[in-house]
């Protein structure tokens, strides 16, 4: 890691002031909204992030709750792929899809989401897939702030208001709960068995999601308001450029990410030597 | 000590722990200990605050799981499959304070899979305790609780007992009686394991002491004269 | 009856036995939710026509408050004595002990809903436009969705330090979806505006109900074997 780290860090310092240029400079001017519009650049990039490293949460909790338990195990492994399978077919049946979503974008975030979980499986042992989770828990929730920071600061000069119950944005909040909740529960748990614990409530949160989505999706159609970011097809020069923060934000959450798992798995491993320590140096008879 | 355990000396072991390690955070509760525990004999815990007595009780109960090391109970790895064959019982009562000796036990009994009315009232009786009390058990004196804790443990008749200090601010007479009764299952062929402070009850009863000091097991005499060096 | 519905029934006697004994518990919920109604009705004071608008969540939120002191009570029986501690080493199924606890839970917050509700119902002179029938199955459902929820929970937050504190904060966020729907149904149903139906509520608060007792029933074998 020593090598690798600054050559890494200085490439995506680099990949991001492009960015940033792209974002500021290249990119053309929205028509209705002007350079206001140029948040988007952050506002999407890092929501995406966010729900990526949370997915990465949930395969890694799920990986940790069955991983000791062999048949439990193979069913999850089942049950992955047939998700997979699901909604790659989905991706093409169902019409429309909901948020103009492409079919290809679908099938490819079906896919990587199987191929992340054996991912996990294959490289992380049962301690460091704790580790994962927990990492990109921490990472996770704040590219979520970043999301919701920048929503309102979009919002109040375009639309004149800071807030909006709109789909996207309060699922985006409620998923920022639940794992601010997760790492609460990280901090104030007692038990020996915190992972577990924690892993547990990460598979609950990604049980909430779709009902979150749905439940306010058509809350919206009863109540409708103004969709921040707007759906809709999109400019390819904006695509572009909002692809490559994407790739930026990418990096950076991997690099942050990567830092912090060392700094944990370090940590352990301090503990881990201290708790051997004090198990072999011989105990004084008075306490 | 008794005759009949010579017989049972060479009864094959019916707990064994090997290099059983718990530690939470940097403090090692138990560092290492390998024993093996025949049936059929009264063992006395004995150890200063802090040696790992409870500790080791409750991973044999299956309550705590160790660091590292295995445990066998009757052949199985794990406590927990062999749950229906030990009896717990701790300081605190581990009963509902708002129900009557006779509520209580009857609802534990559930849990093994007992109905019967006419068992349950039996092992309140063996630990000489009325079953017609209808009094909550929270009103009851320290001794009749203990002993009330003790009836809960023992009710589905299981081969091992596991009592973490029993006598624990009983009164003389009662803990007395307690010792008695323990002495009685061990001769039924029961495996008592009994932690407390007060070593001096179990002279006489008790077929061997087990010294516990800084998580490891020191010694194990068949009576108390031997006192570990400061 | 089968060995761990068997177990349910007895847990779930025995714990309405203790509740019944321990009568300062019973009293100081019932005042509470009493409070609470008189709290928010005295917050706020609409008339009749807009009260059908803001009632569904003002009475949903007041029953997740009295849910949550409730909640937390039903467990700290259990760590009085570490009772829970001879459960663990018997060989009762934890999913018994769950579910006694949950409809437990849910008989209880139900008792504490069917007190809220005439006095709700008393101050903000409501009247349900909608088909009123529909109110309990939602009832139903949306208690359901809390106290299970709750109960899983509750559980997890005895290993936990300020345990009161973190049930509210591990149940509202995963609650939200739940709370939505019968907030949203119960005012469909009072506004009764017949361009709209509670049914897509009724039927989220369904699947939700099935998602979180099964992955609840999955998962709290763990939870209370956790140390």
């Amino acid at each position: 890691m020593k090598k690798a780290f600054p050559i890494l860090g200085l490439l995506t310092a680099a990949l991001l002031s492009f960015a940033l240029y792209e974002a500021l400079v290249v990119a053309p001017r929205e028509q209705t909204m002007g350079d206001v519009q140029r948040i988007f650049y952050y506002h999407v990039p890092s929501a995406w992030t966010a729900f990526l490293l949370f997915a990465i949460n949930f395969l890694a909790s799920v990986q940790y709750l069955v991983r000791p338990r062999p048949q439990a195990d193979k069913i999850a492994n089942w049950i992955v792929i047939a998700l997979g399978a699901l909604t790659s077919i989905g991706a093409y049946v169902v019409r429309p899809l909901p948020q103009n979503m492409y079919p290809s974008s679908v099938v490819t975030t079906g896919v990587a989401i199987v191929g992340l979980y054996f991912l996990i499986k294959k490289y992380f042992s049962e301690q460091e897939t704790d580790i994962l989770a927990l990492t990109t828990a921490e990472v996770g929730v704040v590219f979520c702030t970043v999301v919701l920071v920048t929503g309102p600061l979009w919002a109040r000069p375009v639309w004149g208001i800071w807030w909006t119950w709109d789909v996207r944005l309060t699922s985006t909040l409620v998923l920022w709960l639940i794992y601010v909740s997760y790492l609460m529960l990280r901090r104030f748990s007692t038990s020996g068995q915190t992972p577990v614990l924690a892993a547990a409530l990460a598979v609950f949160g990604a049980l909430d999601v779709p009902l979150v989505y749905f439940s306010i999706w058509f809350f919206r159609t009863q109540h409708p308001q103004p969709v921040i970011g707007g759906g809709g097809s999109i400019d390819p020069r904006m695509l572009h450029v909002l692809l490559i923060n994407w790739l930026a934000f990418l990096c950076f959450a991997f690099l942050v990410c990567w830092s912090r798992y060392r700094l944990e798995q370090l940590q352990r491993e301090v503990e881990e030597t201290q708790a051997l320590e004090a198990l072999l140096e011989p105990r004084s008879t008075v306490r | 000590m008794n005759d009949p355990n010579t017989a049972r000396a060479q009864a094959d072991p019916i707990i064994t722990v090997t290099n059983l390690i718990k530690q939470f955070g940097r403090f090692a509760a138990l560092r290492g200990v390998t024993a093996s525990f025949e049936a059929g004999r009264l063992y006395g815990v004995l150890g200063e605050n802090g040696a790992g007595k409870t500790t080791l009780l409750r991973v044999l109960a299956g309550l705590v799981r160790p660091t590292r090391g295995t445990v066998a109970i009757l052949g199985k790895g794990d406590p927990r499959e062999a749950c229906r064959e030990f009896g717990y019982m701790a300081h605190p009562s581990l009963l509902y304070d708002e129900m009557s000796g006779m509520e209580n036990v009857r609802y534990f009994a559930r849990l093994y899979g007992i109905q019967n009315d006419a068992r349950c009232a039996q092992s309140i009786t063996a630990v000489g305790l009325d079953p017609e009390l209808g009094r909550p058990v929270g009103q009851y004196s320290q001794g009749m609780r203990q002993r009330m804790s003790l009836a809960r443990a023992l009710l589905h008749d299981p081969k091992i007992l596991l009592l973490d200090e029993p006598f624990s601010n009983v009164d003389i007479r009662s803990a007395r009686e307690m010792v008695k009764l323990l002495a009685h299952m061990r001769d039924q062929g029961k495996t008592v394991f009994v932690v407390t402070h007060q070593a001096s009850l179990l002279d006489g009863a008790a077929d061997q002491f087990v010294w516990m000091q800084a998580g490891e097991i020191i010694n194990r005499t068949p009576d108390r004269k031997y006192m570990e060096t400061a | 009856m089968s060995a761990p519905s068997g177990i349910t029934m007895a847990t779930l006697t025995k714990d309405i036995r203790l509740e019944w004994r321990s009568k300062d518990a019973i009293n100081s919920m019932l005042f509470f939710a009493l409070l609470v109604v008189v709290v928010f009705s005295f917050s706020f004071d609409p008339v009749a026509e807009e009260s059908r608008h803001i009632a569904g969540g003002l009475v949903w939120i007041a029953f997740l408050f009295a849910a949550v002191v409730a909640l937390n009570q039903t467990w700290a029986r259990e760590i009085r004595n570490q009772v829970l501690d001879a459960y663990r080493v018997s060989p009762a199924p934890a999913n018994a002990l769950f579910l006694a606890k949950a409809v437990g839970n849910f008989i209880f917050v139900a008792l504490l809903e069917a007190l809220m509700t005439p006095l709700f119902i008393m101050f903000y002179k409501l009247r349900a436009l909608g088909p009123a029938w529909q109110l309990l199955p939602v009832a139903v459902l949306g208690t359901w969705a809390i106290v299970v929820n709750g109960t899983f929970f509750a559980a997890m937050s005895l290993r936990t330090r300020s345990r009161e504190i973190m049930l509210p904060l591990l149940l509202f966020p995963i609650t939200i979806p739940a709370l939505l729907s019968m907030v949203e149904a119960t005012t469909t149903i009072l506004v009764g505006d017949p361009s709209t139906s509670a049914k897509f509520w009724m039927v989220l608060l369904a699947t939700y109900d099935v998602v979180f007792t099964t992955g609840c029933l999955a998962l709290f074998e763990t939870v209370l074997h956790a140390e």
